[in-house]
């Protein structure tokens, strides 16, 4: 065995202990409910409430429209910004300010900016658009903006970068045999770039999925934005029962990773051999 | 923006007659409706965006705001009192030191992992992958319920130490796969070479593989620090009232609606931002964010 191995050793015992024996240990404390009961009754308690249930398809309805949407705004806007040109570096760092915001000048801005008597409504109102101010803070969209503000950056970042990991004498190839355009993108690029677009849309898709924060400060969080991890936190730290909470949290992390599962199985399905980009 | 709305819309020249998009050479304005349509998204998204962080910037240097464009007059009292009633120096303070110990303790942990995972193979690589793929792939709630768990069963909750250990979870992952792809570029030749000529195992780590390796340790350790600051589950689920972050602070502030003045809210998140921006700043000058995943030659100037 390379001596070499070793170095492997830390990673593997601090993943170990740190990430492994809390799951371990959340999901067996999950089985031992505070109040008695079967094994499951914890799961029990959370299927048989709409409430809690609910939160499941709330969650959903927001982290994967606002994923998407960020994945598919980010191609035409990367594949426009390939290639050098004058101000790239400009471009990309103002694209990337957003990350900086945080959650709460977020918060804060969405509602100043797209309150009742904020700029939006203001210039609605103003050029006759609307008559009465549009709610679009404390309810879904308030979120919904939170995370596209916050994602898209990101989304953004990750399909540039796997963009110019495509050889660019791929396409000229292709043109030099006589494909226009749209062809070159569906044909070449798209099934090139089909695995960088599932990997951006699952992190993506995490960031969406256990949005917490701006649920509570931009949403409503106790209807139509009370997500799951805000029920895990509520069951955690409001009531103080760590079982429930550790079975809310494993619940949370299984309906992720069945839609992490069905991207991954989708995109083994694609082409994955290098891009020929290596430089 | 405005630097390059006009080069932006510089296109590939045409497809077929000879190679377009030759190196270098100053591409022919061609923009297509579809350009235009997809500029035009771009501004409005950056026109709201500036309405978003401008209506927050104003509202920290404003006096009373309520039904009008603007507010009634301008003043810098917030800022100090952010930093007064906040005890923001030592909010400030915990921040850093807990970013810096988990930048470093993650480079530590993760680099020599990176280093086996981008050069060997061995049995159960692919298992050993997914299992540092993972606190990546979850979401921070979900891990962070049982860990805070198992963090206060332990006597590391509500302590610094705590807040390190459990943003580790993410950062240490993170190294790894930033870092593989760089090493995977350092020629297994020249290690070769320096073995063959006698150097150690220490040897052609320190003095081979560190220096060529800088560049990605760099990037991976500025990451980890720009999302250990931002981190906010994680710092959340295992802070106590002396070790937490700003982000933490700033929501605990902004939720408990009523008590603080909303512009004092303001200010304290102008400074949380100023303050990602600077590291942000710092960081694109030693990555470029376009390289992350996939490596490729910049073509020439």
């Amino acid at each position: 065995m390379d001596r070499r191995l070793w170095l492997l050793l830390p990673a593997t015992v601090f993943v170990l202990v740190l990430f492994i024996y809390p799951f371990v240990y959340g999901l067996s404390l999950s089985f031992q409910p505070m109040n008695g009961g079967g094994v499951f009754a914890n799961y029990q308690k959370f299927f048989s409430d709409a409430y809690q249930r609910d939160t499941i398809v709330t969650t959903l309805r927001i982290a994967l429209p606002a994923a998407l949407l960020n994945v598919l705004a980010a191609v035409p806007i990367a594949f426009r910004m390939r290639g050098r040109f004058r101000g790239k570096r400009l471009m990309t760092t103002v694209l990337v300010i957003p990350i900086t915001l945080g959650t709460v000048l977020t918060a804060q801005g969405l509602l100043n900016f797209l309150g009742p008597t904020g700029w939006f409504n203001r210039v609605l109102m103003g050029i006759g658009l609307a008559d009465d101010p549009i709610r679009l803070t404390n309810n879904y969209w308030g979120v919904f903006f939170s995370l596209i503000i916050t994602g898209f950056p990101f989304a953004f970042l990750l399909v540039l970068s796997y963009l110019s990991g495509i050889d660019p004498t791929l396409e000229r190839a292709a043109a030099t045999l006589g494909a226009s355009r749209s062809q070159r993108f569906r044909r070449i690029t798209l099934p090139l770039l089909a695995p960088g677009l599932a990997t951006t849309f699952l992190l993506t898709f995490v960031l969406a999925f256990s949005v917490f924060p701006s649920a509570v400060l931009v949403g409503n969080p106790a209807g139509s934005t009370r997500v799951i991890s805000l029920a895990a936190y509520q069951a955690a730290y409001e009531q103080y029962d760590y079982a429930y909470a550790s079975a809310i949290a494993m619940i949370m992390g299984a309906v992720e990773l069945v839609v992490v599962a069905v991207v991954l199985v989708w995109r083994s399905r694609l082409y994955t051999g290098s891009t020929g980009g290596k430089g | 923006m405005s630097a390059n709305t006009s080069s932006a819309a510089v296109r590939t020249g045409r497809p077929a007659g000879g190679p377009p998009a030759a190196t270098g050479v100053r591409r022919v304005l061609r923009a297509t409706p579809t350009a235009w349509v997809i500029w035009a998204v771009v501004l409005f998204f950056f026109v709201n965006l500036a309405g978003v962080v401008g209506s927050v910037l104003v509202s920290s240097f404003g006096r009373r705001w309520f039904d009008t464009w603007l507010p009634t007059g301008f003043t810098t009292q917030w800022y100090g009192e952010a930093w007064h009633e906040f005890g923001l120096l030592h909010v400030i303070t915990v921040t850093l030191i807990a970013s810096a110990l988990v930048v470093v303790l993650s480079v530590l942990v993760g680099a020599p992992a990176a280093y086996v995972l981008a050069r060997q193979n061995f049995p159960g690589k692919r298992l050993v992958y997914l299992t540092f793929l993972l606190p990546i792939l979850m979401p921070p709630i979900t891990y962070g319920i049982p860990l805070a768990t198992v963090l206060y069963k332990f006597g590391f909750a509500g302590h610094l130490s705590g807040v390190v250990l459990a943003n580790l979870v993410p950062s240490v992952p993170f190294v790894i796969l930033t870092m593989t792809p760089f090493i995977e570029q350092v020629d297994p030749r020249i290690e070769s070479a320096a073995r063959m000529l006698g150097a150690g195992t220490r040897a052609v780590f320190l003095k081979i593989l560190a220096p060529l390796l800088v560049p990605g340790l760099l990037a991976s350790a500025i990451l980890v620090l720009v999302r250990t600051v931002g981190m906010f589950e994680l710092t959340f689920l295992t802070a106590g009232p002396d070790s937490q972050t700003l982000v933490v602070a700033l929501y605990y502030s902004m939720s408990a609606a009523g008590i603080r003045a909303q512009q004092s809210v303001d200010a304290m998140a102008v400074i949380y931002t100023s303050m990602m921006l600077v590291l942000l700043v710092v960081a694109l000058r030693f990555v470029n964010p376009t390289q992350l995943v996939a490596r490729v030659k910049e073509e020439p100037e």
